[in-house]
């Protein structure tokens, strides 16, 4: 087993431990949760067809590792709902710094839900390179971000 | 982050403890990227993405709800995207169902914006900026909007001042006035990352370039030189073309403000001056349009199927748009020798665009040769998983994205929907 420690900025503060599922293209909020969301799929399998890295994959409880998010401005409140229903990745985690949807939406989860997602931005190009889709992933918080394989 | 008395107090409670929630919520978010302040905002009216009654997105209606009860209502009207359904929109007994069910809410939630402040009960349509809607922001303005396509609009060919504001957000600063202080708000937000080189052989069609434009340059600003040879100036058709190529940059990417070398205001007044010191070039060529609408996935069953609906307008058409798309409708229909369009086609605009539209005698042109007028959100309406099934076309990048639907350029969908091709 391998370990490697990247450490980025804590934007919401929490520890978590998960899967990591990674998009190295920009995530698209709305696209990718807008089937979960709206038939009820509790594992929030993503439905954005131009994302093959992410497409038919369970979002939920993993630790979803991106570049940052794109798209619709109902990114934040889609991420917002996710949390409500319970059906939120574990954590956020950014390569570079966290865009304003991602960021409204970690927020509004941590302010108005009792389902915070742990998110942290700023952890490198190196960190998108290196982490895979299946690594384990656990988010400390103080910012550190512990890749095993 | 620095507060007014004002500022504070809320955060404090003295308004209350939703709206104190309300201000925790935009300081943390203005923190997150470093704002030194709130600044109020100055633009007249509020616009909010959120338009649907969706019954899955009880969790909205619960905040909004909570919001009410707290007094935290909006302290300037807005407008909001559309409505996803209308009667003259096609749908069978299944669709029909299904609509019902997913949009029950919809009655509901229309009470509630009615309540947090909404300006009329037609201000529902993803370009507010239209002059029959009248919500048109000045050079300059402090908005507190979402809508992606109408955030890059505000920003880019007004000039008004407006960051990439997510759903719940947008409202949240019109109730409490202000909004945080950073990015696209400030100067140096505004200034050009990219300068993307326009050497096609005719004029590129909006919204693909949009799209190869936002996948590239993702958030950042791209400064666009060699499109205003195209244009003789800001007038109604070159607005119609960058609300549509913003809508891609937007929604392909995530662009909040470009600047269009000789056509948009601060790359008229300031040219070139806008670039940042190390900026990174971007040259697209046909070639480049060419393959970046190659690798859009078509995830129809069948790949080659007949389209049975077309969509035009998303976003929502402009009243020059809708008189050019009718011009050339009855052109092409002549030239096919046919009296009625050989794909049902829903064309659609904001409700006061479409109510002024409909008195013309192109409008009932239009109508007889077949074609649905309508002021719904086709990206509503293709989230019903039996429209999804359907093979839908298009010419927005907007709804390809989102939805099922496959892109066409224009002159192509034209042809499809017109019985000369398929």
């Amino acid at each position: 087993m391998t370990k490697k420690v990247f450490k980025g900025r804590v934007v919401v503060k929490g520890k978590a431990s998960a899967e990591a599922l990674v998009s190295k293209g920009g995530f698209n909020t709305l696209a990718s949760y807008q089937h979960s969301l709206m038939f009820g799929d509790k594992t929030g399998k993503c439905s954005d067809q131009n994302n093959p890295e992410l497409y038919k994959k369970a979002m939920a409880g993993k630790a979803l590792c991106m570049p940052q998010t794109i798209g619709s401005t109902t990114g934040g409140l889609v991420l917002y709902c996710a949390a409500s229903m319970s059906r939120q990745p574990a954590c956020l985690l950014f390569s570079k710094e966290i865009d304003s949807l991602a960021a409204a939406g970690a927020i509004l989860a941590d302010v108005w839900t009792d389902n915070s997602m742990p998110t942290v931005d700023g952890l490198g190009d190196e960190f998108l390179e290196y982490v895979q889709t299946g690594d384990r992933i656990t988010v400390e918080d103080d910012g550190s971000v512990i890749v095993e394989r | 982050m620095e507060l007014t008395k004002r500022q504070q107090d809320i955060l404090d409670g003295k308004e209350g403890d939703v709206k104190a929630k309300v201000m925790k919520t935009l300081v943390m978010y203005g923190e997150t990227f470093g704002a030194p302040k709130m600044v109020d905002i100055t633009g007249k009216y509020g616009h909010l993405v959120t338009s649907f009654g969706l019954s899955v997105m009880k969790p909205v209606y619960e905040l909004m709800d909570t919001l009410l009860d707290g007094g935290a209502v909006s302290s300037q009207k807005f407008s909001v995207d559309p409505r996803p359904l209308e009667k003259c929109v096609p749908r069978n007994l299944l669709q029909d169902i299904f609509f019902k069910v997913m949009y029950s809410k919809q009655d509901d939630y229309d009470k509630q914006l009615k309540k947090l402040g909404i300006m009329s009960d037609d201000a529902y349509t993803c370009t507010c900026y239209m002059d029959e809607v009248g919500n048109i922001p000045n050079e300059g303005d402090i908005l507190s909007w979402a809508e992606s396509s109408a955030v890059v609009y505000a920003n880019s060919v007004l000039g008004a001042r407006c960051n990439r504001n997510s759903g719940i957000l947008d409202l949240f600063g019109s109730i409490v006035g202000c909004v945080p202080y950073f990015g696209l708000l400030t100067d140096d937000g505004r200034k050009a990352d990219w300068l993307v080189e326009i050497r096609t052989e005719k004029k590129p069609e909006a919204q693909l370039l949009g799209s190869a434009i936002g996948m590239k340059v993702m958030e950042q600003v791209p400064y666009v030189v060699g499109l205003d040879k195209y244009f003789s100036s800001l007038d109604d058709e070159a607005k119609a073309y960058l609300k549509d190529f913003g809508a891609a940059t937007a929604s392909n990417g995530a662009v909040g403000l470009y600047h269009i070398e000789g056509l948009t205001p601060e790359a008229v007044k300031e040219g070139r001056n806008l670039l940042r010191e190390n900026y990174k070039v971007f040259v697209i060529d046909d070639e480049t349009l060419e393959n970046t609408e190659k690798n859009y996935p078509v995830i129809w069953k069948d790949r080659n199927a007949t389209p049975k609906l077309a969509f035009i307008g998303c976003p929502h058409l402009s009243y020059a748009q809708l008189e050019s798309w009718s011009e050339r409708i009855k052109l092409a229909l002549n030239a096919n020798g046919r009296r009625k369009v050989a794909v049902k086609t829903v064309m659609t605009a904001a409700p006061a665009v479409m109510e002024k539209f409909k008195k013309s005698e192109k409008a009932r042109k239009l109508i007889s040769a077949g074609v649905i007028l309508s002021h719904i959100c086709p990206l509503m309406y293709m989230n019903n998983p039996q429209c999804a099934s359907m093979p839908v076309i298009t010419c927005s990048n907007k709804l390809r994205t989102y939805t099922s639907a496959k892109y066409y350029k224009e002159d192509e969908l034209l042809e499809i929907i017109t019985g000369g091709a398929r």
